[in-house]
């Protein structure tokens, strides 16, 4: 068998993801992530989409089309504080949402984690 | 979720080899699952005393989603992470090379087989791999699976023919090749001569690509693509 192999690093858009979360995690950061459970009606992301939060507010993925985001990063700080997973939900129609704008008029439900 | 976990399920990605993080909220029980892995009816637990929900991880994987389940002790996500798409590309052909620039555009994981070392170059395709094998010989260690789609582009029987008989084979979700209706009616009736039957057959799709007028070997490398695409969002949801 003749393989020619030149090969970039094969890595997918998730596989990034999970390795800058470690690498932060290597680097002594604190880290959090968060993973889309599922959605309702339009949104842009499927379920089990990850962002992973580093304590000092830099993030690698999403779990929207961009309209969630800075509210999850946000809720992080005390995710990573406690040390405790807790759950959000973003939708039209709670107040929330309006606040951080679910444009796309889904509902989305995401677990948020610290990498312990 | 626990870094040995994560360094888990990375060296799975980085290995290729498809796994489910199966998770209860309630509680923050954690395994990885390889379902596929497992025989037909075999059950085994990774982690943890409480049995998780293979056959749904299983369905995950094969589906390509992840979603929440109901079990006897309660919710259980399941995120199934499988290895990249792959495009096997019979034919290291000037079409080939927007065609693997684009496939690795998407996310997907470009393969070119072509015996022809003229053709099959380093300087033509850049960062990819590449298997200087006759057809047959290839696909029979590249091991088509679900995930796999082989496109046929020589043009040349001798090379095309073997692929697609290989690619046949094997549960490939999408087999091409190019090739105008006329051409495509010469093959289906040579490879009918070698036995394959007309329900093998009828997974060919030829002319390749969605019939959206393409000429230059970019737009045919997009109607191929889509058509791609198309084969595996619609046929496994």
């Amino acid at each position: 068998m003749n393989t020619l192999d030149h090969e970039a690093e094969p890595g997918t858009d998730t596989a990034a993801i999970l390795r800058q979360a470690a690498t932060w995690h290597a680097d002594g950061r604190r880290v959090a992530l968060a993973t889309v459970l599922g959605t309702w009606g339009s949104a842009p992301r499927r379920p089990g989409s990850h962002m992973a939060i580093c304590d000092t507010g830099d993030f690698a993925g999403s779990v929207s089309g961009g309209c969630v985001e800075g509210a999850v990063i946000e809720a992080s700080r005390g995710v990573l504080e406690e040390g405790e997973a807790r759950e959000l939900e973003f939708g039209v129609s709670d107040d929330d949402a309006w606040a951080v704008g679910l444009a796309c008029g889904g509902t989305v439900r995401i677990r948020l984690e610290p990498l312990s | 979720m626990q870094r040995a976990l994560l360094d888990e399920l990375t060296a799975a990605l980085e290995a290729g080899r498809p796994v489910v993080w199966a998770s209860r909220p309630s509680t923050g029980e954690e395994a990885v699952l390889r379902p596929l892995d497992l025989r037909e009816g075999e059950v085994e637990s990774t982690r943890g005393p409480d049995a998780w929900p293979l056959d749904e991880a299983r369905r995950a994987l094969l589906e390509d989603r992840s979603f929440a389940v109901e079990g006897p002790a309660g919710e259980v996500f399941l995120r199934a992470y499988n290895p990249p798409v792959r495009v096997v590309v019979v034919g290291a052909v000037h079409a080939a090379q927007p065609l693997v620039r684009m496939v690795r555009t998407i996310g997907y994981r470009p393969v070119v087989v072509d015996p022809r070392t003229a053709f099959a170059t380093a300087e033509r395709f850049p960062a990819t791999r590449v298997v200087t094998s006759w057809p047959a010989e290839a696909l029979e260690m590249l091991v088509p699976d679900h995930r796999t789609a082989v496109v046929t582009l020589t043009h040349d029987p001798k090379l095309d023919d073997p692929a697609l008989m290989a690619a046949l084979a094997t549960p490939a979700f999408y087999v091409g090749a190019l090739g105008s209706s006329r051409t495509h009616r010469r093959r289906v009736e040579r490879l009918g001569n070698e036995g394959l039957s007309q329900e093998a057959l009828a997974r060919i799709h030829a002319p390749v690509g969605l019939d959206i007028g393409a000429r230059t070997p970019e737009e045919i490398a997009v109607a191929i693509l889509a058509q791609i695409v198309e084969r595996l969002r619609r046929s496994s949801s």
